[in-house]
C-alpha cells in the first residue's frame, strides 16, 4: 500500500505555508498525518502537492491571553495537551477526552488541528470544542476569519474551512465557577473510533440545581453537538434519574447514519445511555466539588 | 521518475543520507536504505504498531511518516535499543523472561512503545500498560506475557535509577 | 541419563534475534538486483475479463514487465494443482495462476506489475486498462444452494462443492430409545488469520544456473515444493523452498497460493530475484480465511442427560475455489462426538462455493466450530432438563478407565478413531476449582446488586493432534563438538526451535542453547510435510529423540570399544564421555565424531559407518488426543450490551509438556483467538455486490490488550502411548473450546431473561436485540 507520488513542500513560516496553498494546485496539508497518511497509502487520496505544516513553529503551542482564553495552535500535537499541566487544571476534560483519543504513538503525532479538519463524527475533540464554543481561527494569503464551532461542521466530515484557508488556532475559555465533568465513550474497543461519546460540564448551586451545564455527543449526527435543548431543560433543576431521561430525548430527534458496522438506532440508543450516565457523574462530580470549596 | 529529496537523519548514533521520493515512508527509508530491517511493517495504516519507533525522543509509527518529514531528525529503533556491548535493554530482557514474544513480529514495535514510555512513566498500573499497548496488535501472545514483561521492565528500571 | 532440558521452562533460542530486530522475514532478506512484484486483483465479486490492456503500465520507466495470464507461457495454461484431492469433492475447481476470463471474487489475482520498488509496481498496477463485464453474484452459502441460484463459476451449473457424510452407531435407535429430543440452530463465523507478518515470497533463480531458491512465509516448505514441481513439470530437487522467520501462520500460509506460483514462473522468465511481500489490504482479499457455516442439530437424550445421539446438518461456505480439498469441511465433523462417550452421531455437511476469497483451516480449523455446536448441545440439554451444566459433562465423558477409547468412528484414511489416553473428569474439576465456582452465586449476586449481570461459562473438548504420518529429523555431532539439529518443519512463533533443542540436549549432556538447529529447508536430510493441526511436537519430537538416540548410541559404542569398557559404564556430561567413577578417562564427541568422519587414507574405525549423525522418523498412523476444559466468568451491561470478560481458566492435558512456558504461550494465545471469534472478528461481505465491508484492521476487530481477561492456565500430563516421548500437541487447545466458553458465560449472565444464544461473533449491537427479543422492548 504505497501512496501514489506527490511533490513535497516543506514550509517554515505560516505565510510560506498560507501562499503555497494559494498557488499550488491539488494541494493537501498534512498536519500529524495519523489519517492523511492511511489515506494516501491506500491510494484514496492522489494530491500533487503536499504541505507539510510539522515544521511552522507558528501553529504550534499553547499560550494563555490575557482575559484568560487559551490560544491552541492548531499543531499543537494532541500528547501536548494531555500532557500540559496548565490546561489540566483548568480544563481537565481534556486530559480525560484524550485518553480516548487514538493510542499513545498516534497522540504522539496527531494533532488537535488535524482532528478538526479531518471532523471525523467520531472524533472527541470536536466534541470537546463544541462543549466550550471553542472559536477557531482560519487564515488565507488573503485574510483571516474566526468561526464558532458551532458553526463549523457543514457536512458530513465537512468543516467550514475554503481550500486556501488553514485552520491556526483554536480559542477556548474554561469556565470560571467551580464545576464537575465527565466524558463517557464507548468503543468496540480501547482507542476505536466512539460508537457514541458524550462530553459534560455542570455546576451546581447551594441546592444542588444545576446553574449551569454544557452537554455535546459524538458519534452521530455529523459529530459534535450541542444538546441545547437538554441544556435549557436541566438549568434549574435537580438531577434526578427522570430529569435526566427526560433530557436525554433530545437525542432521539437527532439524525444518525447507519454504516457498514452499525446502525443509526444503536448509536442513538447507546449515545441515551452514555448520556445518562455521563450527567449523573458530572452532577456527583460537581457536588463533590462544590462542597470542597 | 519524480523529484528526489537529499534526506538525511541520525538513526541510532549513526548518519544516513540518500536522495529518494517524497512519497518513500519513514518506514521503508529505514528497513530498505538504511538495511535495518528490526522495524517491521504490518498494516501501512497506522493500527498494528509493528513499525513503531521512537522518533525525536516520541514513540511514532514510521508507516504513516514519510522519510523526508524526518530529515534532521533523530531515531531511535530496535536494532539501537541493546548497549553497544551487547547488553539487552530491561524492556528487552524482561521479554524473553516472560514469554513475551512469539513470531516476534510485533516484537520490535511492542518494545519501543514499552521503552518509550517508561521514560515518562516509570511506575505504570497494568491497566495504564494495556492501555498503551492497545495500540499495538499481537496475534501470538495474547498480551499476558508483554503485560507481565512491561511491569517487569518498570520495576528493574526503577531499581538501576 | 537423567533429563535436564525435557520439561524445563528454559528461554528460547528464537528470542535473542527476535528481541535485538535481528529477525530475518522474507521482506528482511536483501538480494542485490531483486524486483518488486504487485498484483492487479478484480475488484468485483463474479465478472467476465473482457479486455485487459497492459501497455500503459508497461511504459511507466522502472516498470520492467507486466504479465497477465496469457503472458506467462503455455505452461501456465493449466490450473493449479489440488493440494488433498479426495473423491468427496464433487466440483474440484482451482485457480488458474492469474486469472483467465472469469474473475469469482473480489481480490482474485488477475496481472501482476514487475518494476525496480514497490511503488513503482503500485503505479503500474493503477495504470493497467481493465474492463469487467459484471456477473451475478452469491455470497451466503445457503442462497448458492437454492435451486436457480447463479453459477459462482460459470463452467459449472451447480455451487455444491462437496457433500460429507460422518457417521457412526445407530442413530434411529439412539433416537427412538431418547426420552427427550432437542433441536437448536447454530450459526457460526470465524474470520480472517490476521498474522501480523502478510505473506510473502522471494524467488531466486540460482546464480549457477538450474536451481530455483524459493524463501517463502510458508507453513509448508516441502509442499510449496512439491506444488511447484508439479505445476512446473520439473523435479523437485531443482527447487529449494525455505521458510525463514515467519510472523504467525495459523493454517493459511500452509496452503500453496497462485501468488507463489507466479512469482516464481516470474523469476524464472526475467533471470532475476523477485520479490512479493503482500499488504494488508491485499490480506483482506487474497489470504484465505474461514467464514460461515449454519447448523441444524437434533440431540437424542434421556432425562438424566445422557446423550445418545447427535445428527447434524450443516451449510458450510467454501469460497469461490477449492484449493485445499476438503480438509476444512473434514475438521468441522471428524472431531463429533468430542470428548464425550456418545454412541451414535451422524452429520451432512456441504460445502457451497461462494463469490469470496476461498476458505481453509485456520487455527483450530473446522474443531472450533464443532466443539461449539457439541458444547453448545450439552448447554441446551443442561437448561431444558434444568441440570448443572457441569453434571451432564460428567456424565457423558469419556472415562478415564475407557482408555484407549474406540468411538466407534472411522477416519477417512480407514484407521479406526481411538483417543489414546486422558482424563477428562480431572481437567474439567482443575478449572472448575481454580474459577471457584462454588462460590460463584455469591459473585452473581452481589454483581447484580449494582446492576451487572454474571455469568459463567463452561466448555470441554479433546483435539486430535500430532496428525499422522511423520515429521523427520537429523541429529549430527560436527568435529569441533557442537551438536546440531535439523528439521524440515518449520515455525512461526511456536518456537520449534527451542523444543526440538530442549529434546536433543538432554543426550549429549548439554545446554539447550548450546544446540545449533536449523529448519524450514528442503535441503536438509530429512523429510517434512506442513505445521498444522498441532502435529509438529508430537511428530518431530519424537522423530528428534530417535535420531538423537542413536548418534548417542554410535558414540558411546565406538568410546566403550576404545576406553575397553562396557556401554553401560559410560555417562555423557558437557559433550564428553567419561566412564563413571573414573576421572580422567574422556574424550569429546568432536573428536568422537572426527575419527568418524576420518580422511583420505585414513580409515574409518572398524564396524562403523562414516559420521557421527543419523536421520530418523516416528511414524504414526493416528492422531493423539489433547484434552481441556475452559471456565470463564463475563459481566454484561445489559443497556449497552457490552460484554467484560472478568477471568478465565484453563485446564489443559497436552501429554507430556517439553517446554511449559511455551505451552502457556500457545494455550493464552489460542484463548484470544477464541475471544476474537466469539465477540469480535466479523468478516462480512455485502450480499447484493459481494463486496467485502471489511478492507483494514480498524473495520475487522483483532483482540487488543485492554478488552482481555487475566487467562490462569493449568496442566495435567497424560502422555500418549502412541509416541515415545508421549507428547500431544498444544497449539489450538485454548482456541477451540474458547468460543464455546465465551457464549456459554454470556447466556449463563442472561438466564434470568431467558435469552438463548446460537451464534457468534457477538456485538453490542446484537446483544441488544437478542436481549430486546425477550424483554419485548422497542428500541427507542
Amino acid at each position: 500500500m504505497k501512496p501514489a507520488a506527490f511533490k513535497y513542500h516543506r514550509p517554515a513560516r505560516l505565510t510560506d505555508a498560507l501562499d503555497m496553498l494559494a498557488s499550488l494546485p491539488d494541494a493537501k496539508l498534512l498536519a500529524g498525518g495519523q489519517s492523511l497518511g492511511p489515506m494516501l497509502n491506500f491510494r484514496y487520496l492522489m494530491p500533487e502537492n503536499l504541505i507539510d505544516l510539522n515544521h511552522v513553529t507558528e501553529l504550534q503551542g499553547l499560550s494563555w491571553l490575557a482575559d484568560d482564553a487559551l490560544r491552541i495552535g492548531a499543531m499543537t500535537r494532541q500528547f501536548q495537551l494531555e500532557k500540559d499541566e496548565g490546561l489540566f487544571t483548568r480544563i481537565p476534560i481534556f486530559r480525560e477526552a484524550l485518553r480516548w483519543v487514538g493510542h499513545y504513538a498516534t497522540r504522539n503525532r496527531g494533532t488537535i488541528g488535524g482532528s478538526l479538519s479531518h471532523l471525523d463524527p467520531a472524533a472527541e475533540l470536536p466534541g470537546i470544542c463544541a462543549l466550550l464554543d471553542a472559536e477557531l481561527r482560519v487564515q488565507s494569503a488573503g485574510g483571516r476569519r474566526t468561526i464558532s464551532i458551532h458553526d463549523w461542521t457543514v457536512g458530513f466530515m465537512q468543516p467550514n474551512i475554503g481550500e486556501d484557508e488553514l485552520l491556526t488556532d483554536i480559542v477556548v475559555r474554561p469556565w470560571t465557577q467551580p464545576h464537575g465533568f465527565s466524558f463517557v465513550e464507548m468503543s468496540r474497543r480501547h482507542g476505536d473510533f466512539a460508537i457514541a461519546g458524550v462530553a459534560c460540564l455542570l455546576a451546581v448551586d447551594v441546592q444542588s440545581q444545576i446553574e449551569k451545564v454544557a452537554v455535546s455527543v459524538i458519534g452521530i449526527s455529523n459529530g459534535a453537538t450541542r444538546l441545547h435543548q437538554a441544556e435549557k431543560a436541566l438549568v434549574g433543576a435537580v438531577c434526578t434519574d427522570d430529569v435526566i431521561q427526560a433530557a436525554s430525548e433530545e437525542i432521539a430527534q437527532l439524525e444518525a447514519p447507519a454504516d457498514a458496522h452499525h446502525s443509526g438506532e444503536f448509536r442513538k440508543r447507546t449515545a441515551k445511555t452514555l448520556f445518562c450516565r455521563a450527567m449523573q457523574q458530572a452532577y456527583q462530580d460537581a457536588i463533590n466539588r462544590r462542597s470542597v470549596q | 521518475m519524480s523529484e528526489l529529496h537529499a534526506v538525511g537523519m541520525t538513526i541510532n548514533g549513526q548518519s544516513y543520507r540518500a536522495d529518494i521520493e517524497a512519497r518513500m515512508t519513514l518506514a521503508d527509508f529505514v528497513r530498505h536504505v538504511c538495511g535495518l530491517t528490526g522495524t517491521h511493517v504490518g498494516c501501512e495504516h497506522g493500527v498494528c504498531g509493528a513499525c513503531t519507533l521512537i522518533a525525536d525522543g516520541r514513540a511514532t509509527r514510521s508507516c504513516t511518516m514519510y522519510a523526508v518529514q524526518a530529515h534532521g531528525s533523530v531515531l531511535t529503533t530496535v536494532e539501537g535499543l541493546a548497549q553497544p556491548d551487547g547488553t539487552l535493554h530491561p524492556v528487552q530482557q524482561a521479554f524473553t523472561d516472560f514469554n513475551g514474544l512469539q513470531c516476534g513480529f510485533c516484537t520490535s514495535g511492542m518494545q519501543m512503545t514499552i521503552a518509550a514510555y517508561l521514560e515518562e512513566n516509570p511506575s505504570p498500573t497494568e491497566r495504564e500498560i494495556r492501555e498503551l499497548i492497545s495500540g499495538n496488535i499481537c496475534r501470538c501472545t495474547g498480551y499476558q506475557g508483554i503485560v507481565r514483561a512491561a511491569l517487569d521492565a518498570a520495576q528493574k528500571l526503577r531499581e538501576s535509577r | 541419563m537423567g533429563m535436564r532440558n525435557l520439561g524445563a521452562a528454559v528461554h528460547r533460542i528464537e528470542d535473542d534475534r527476535l528481541i535485538r530486530g535481528k529477525g530475518k522475514y522474507v521482506d528482511d532478506i536483501k538480494i542485490a538486483g531483486t524486483l518488486s512484484a504487485a498484483f492487479l486483483r478484480s475488484s468485483e465479486a463474479h465478472a467476465r475479463i473482457k479486455s485487459i490492456d497492459l501497455a500503459a503500465a508497461r511504459a511507466i520507466p522502472g516498470v520492467v514487465a507486466v504479465y497477465a495470464l496469457d503472458d506467462l507461457g503455455p505452461k501456465a495454461s493449466q490450473r493449479m494443482v489440488q493440494a488433498y484431492p479426495n473423491p468427496a469433492i464433487k466440483i474440484d475447481v482451482t485457480p488458474y495462476p492469474l486469472a483467465k476470463d472469469e474473475v469469482c471474487y473480489v481480490g482474485e489475482p488477475i496481472a501482476v506489475v514487475i518494476a525496480e520498488n514497490r511503488y513503482l509496481a503500485e503505479d503500474g498496477v493503477q495504470a493497467i486498462g481493465l474492463e469487467l463485464e459484471s456477473l451475478a453474484c452469491v455470497i451466503d452459502a445457503r442462497d448458492a444452494l437454492k435451486p436457480g441460484a447463479p453459477p459462482v463459476q460459470t463452467a459449472f451449473s451447480s455451487n455444491l462443492a462437496a457433500t460429507l457424510n460422518w457417521k457412526f452407531g445407530d442413530i434411529d435407535q439412539a433416537f427412538t430409545d431418547a426420552d427427550h429430543i432437542f433441536e437448536q440452530e447454530y450459526f457460526q463465523h470465524r474470520g480472517g488469520p490476521h498474522f501480523m507478518e502478510c505473506r510473502g515470497i522471494l524467488a531466486q533463480p540460482d546464480v549457477a544456473g538450474g536451481r530455483l531458491t524459493i524463501w517463502s512465509s510458508t507453513q509448508s516448505p516441502f509442499l510449496v515444493r512439491r506444488y511447484l514441481a508439479a505445476y512446473l513439470e520439473r523435479e523437485e530437487s531443482s527447487i529449494r523452498v525455505l521458510a525463514p522467520d515467519v510472523g504467525g501462520g495459523f493454517g493459511p500460509k500452509a496452503v500453496h497460493y497462485a501468488e507463489e506460483l507466479v512469482i516464481a514462473m516470474v523469476a524464472e522468465k526475467l533471470d532475476r530475484p523477485v520479490k512479493w511481500i503482500e499488504d494488508r489490504r491485499e490480506n483482506f482479499v487474497s489470504t484465505n480465511q474461514q467464514r460461515d457455516q449454519w447448523w441444524q442439530v437434533q440431540v437424542a437424550c434421556r432425562s438424566n442427560g445422557h446423550i445418545l445421539g447427535i445428527r447434524a446438518q450443516c451449510i458450510h461456505d467454501n469460497g469461490a475455489y477449492v484449493p485445499y480439498g476438503v480438509l476444512l469441511p473434514n475438521t468441522s465433523i471428524v472431531p463429533f462426538p468430542g470428548p464425550y462417550a456418545i454412541g451414535a452421531v451422524d452429520i451432512e455437511f456441504h460445502s457451497a462455493l461462494t463469490n469470496a476469497v476461498p476458505t481453509t483451516p485456520i487455527r483450530g480449523a473446522g474443531r472450533p466450530n464443532a466443539t461449539f455446536v457439541i458444547e453448545r448441545t450439552v448447554d441446551t440439554i443442561a437448561r431444558e432438563l434444568g441440570l448443572d451444566r457441569a453434571e451432564v459433562r460428567r456424565l457423558n465423558f469419556v472415562r478415564k478407565d475407557q482408555f484407549p477409547y474406540e468411538t466407534g468412528a472411522k477416519l477417512p484414511s480407514g484407521v479406526s478413531v481411538q483417543y489414546d489416553s486422558g482424563d477428562y473428569h480431572r481437567t474439567l474439576e482443575m478449572a472448575l476449582e481454580a474459577s471457584k465456582k462454588e462460590s460463584f452465586e455469591q459473585r452473581r449476586q452481589a454483581a447484580a446488586q449494582v446492576g451487572k449481570w454474571r455469568g459463567l461459562g463452561i466448555a470441554s473438548y479433546n483435539e486430535d493432534s500430532g496428525l499422522p504420518p511423520y515429521e523427520g529429523a537429523t541429529v549430527k555431532i560436527l568435529p569441533s563438538g557442537r551438536v546440531v539439529v535439523e528439521v524440515g518443519s518449520c515455525a512461526q512463533g511456536q518456537g520449534l526451535e527451542t523444543i526440538v533443542a530442549q529434546i536433543a540436549a538432554d543426550y549429549f549432556g548439554v545446554q539447550t542453547h548450546e544446540i545449533l538447529v536449523r529448519t524450514g529447508d528442503t535441503d536438509l536430510p530429512a523429510l517434512a510435510l506442513s505445521t498444522v493441526g498441532s502435529r509438529v511436537a508430537a511428530t518431530v519430537g519424537p522423530s528428534v529423540h530417535l535420531a538423537a538416540q542413536a548418534v548417542r548410541e554410535k558414540a558411546l559404542k565406538l568410546a566403550a570399544r576404545d576406553f575397553e569398557a562396557s556401554e553401560s559404564d559410560l555417562e555423557i556430561a558437557d559433550g564428553r564421555i567419561a566412564i563413571k567413577g573414573v576421572p580422567g578417562k574422556t574424550v569429546g564427541l568432536g573428536d568422537l565424531s572426527r575419527r568418524l568422519i576420518a580422511n583420505v587414507n585414513l580409515p574409518v574405525p572398524v564396524g562403523f559407518s562414516p559420521g557421527l549423525e543419523a536421520t530418523a522418523y516416528h511414524t504414526t498412523t493416528r492422531p493423539v488426543y489433547a484434552n481441556g476444559s475452559n471456565v470463564c466468568e463475563v459481566e454484561v451491561d445489559i443497556d449497552t450490551g457490552e460484554v467484560e470478560l472478568l477471568d478465565y481458566w484453563v485446564a489443559h492435558d497436552c501429554g507430556t509438556i517439553i517446554n511449559p512456558r511455551l505451552v502457556d504461550g500457545q494455550i493464552i494465545g489460542g484463548v484470544v483467538h477464541g475471544i476474537g471469534n466469539a465477540l469480535f472478528e466479523h468478516m462480512r461481505y455485502d450480499r447484493a455486490t459481494g463486496q467485502p465491508l471489511c478492507n483494514n484492521l480498524g473495520e475487522y476487530l483483532l483482540p487488543l490488550a485492554t478488552e482481555m481477561p487475566q487467562i490462569h492456565v493449568q496442566h495435567m500430563e497424560s502422555p500418549s502411548p502412541v509416541n515415545p516421548l508421549g507428547i500431544k500437541g498444544a497449539g489450538e487447545g485454548g482456541t477451540i473450546p474458547g468460543i464455546a466458553c465465551i457464549i456459554s458465560a454470556i447466556e449463563d449472565a442472561l438466564r434470568p431473561l431467558g435469552v438463548k444464544i446460537n451464534e457468534y461473533p457477538l456485538s453490542p449491537e446484537r446483544l441488544l436485540e437478542l436481549i430486546d427479543e425477550k424483554r419485548q422492548r422497542k428500541v427507542s
